[in-house]
């Protein structure tokens, strides 16, 4: 999938790569793309999870490895 | 009637490093998911929002022994298990430092940031001698009593008792 930007979690555990997440998004404009790649697991039940809350789409979970990459799209 | 808020509530009565973490890690995420975040000191954990340096102040020999034994600070809390005279919570800070985890210090300051508002008990504050002027780190919200913490409750989705 293409992404806008990148932001690498590697290594980091929760609650730091939604936290970073949040911050990294307001960087980006509506409809923009953002690729999180992380290797800790709870990321995807988390990033699901900051989406509903938060209103953004999550648009797919990649893992190969151990390395996860998310997908999330900014909606407003 | 007061209408439910995306706002979370959380007493910090704990002042064990183990709790304040898992109530920052907790205030954090709710921040970054856009809700609005009050921690409400109380008891031992106010020692969470002490400052690290210099001396506490405070009047009566009593509360000048209470505040010397229970000097807190984000840096002197201990592990509520497995203390171990300090090796278990030095071992666990080792473990943490070693995979990037943040400080409870980096935390506090991360939560800061992101807007979560940091409340001292006045009550408590009182009993134990522990004055607002010179006890807490800075950008600490001033004290409230009983009636703020449950009006905050009252409007949050979310409540925990750390």
């Amino acid at each position: 999938m293409k992404a806008d930007k990148t932001l690498d979690c590697v290594g980091l555990y929760c609650p730091m790569p939604i936290v970073k997440t949040s911050e990294k998004f307001k960087e980006l404009k509506p409809g923009e793309i953002l690729e999180v790649i992380a290797d800790d697991k709870g990321i995807k039940k988390d990033m699901p999870a900051w989406c509903q809350t938060t209103g953004h789409e999550c648009l797919g979970i990649e893992e190969e490895d151990g390395e996860i990459k998310v997908y999330v799209k900014k909606t407003h | 009637m007061a209408g439910e808020k995306d706002k979370l509530t959380i007493v910090m009565f704990s002042g064990d490093l183990d709790h304040a973490l898992a109530g920052f890690t907790l205030a954090t995420t709710a921040a970054s998911m856009g809700m609005e975040v009050s921690m409400f000191f109380t008891y031992w954990g106010l020692n969470i929002i002490k400052k690290n340096e210099g001396k506490i102040r405070s009047k009566g020999l009593m509360r000048k022994m209470l505040n010397f034994m229970n000097r807190g600070g984000s840096k002197r809390l201990k592990l509520s298990r497995f203390n171990m005279f300090g090796l278990g919570t030095w071992m666990m800070k080792k473990l943490m430092k070693d995979v990037n985890y943040p400080s409870l210090d980096e935390m506090v300051a991360m939560a800061q940031e992101m807007g979560v508002k940091l409340v001292p008990c006045s009550t408590t504050c009182s009993v134990m001698g522990i004055s607002e002027e010179d006890a807490f780190r800075e950008h600490i919200a001033s004290l409230a009593g009983a009636a703020f913490f449950l009006n905050e409750a009252r409007e949050s989705k979310i409540t925990l008792f750390i």
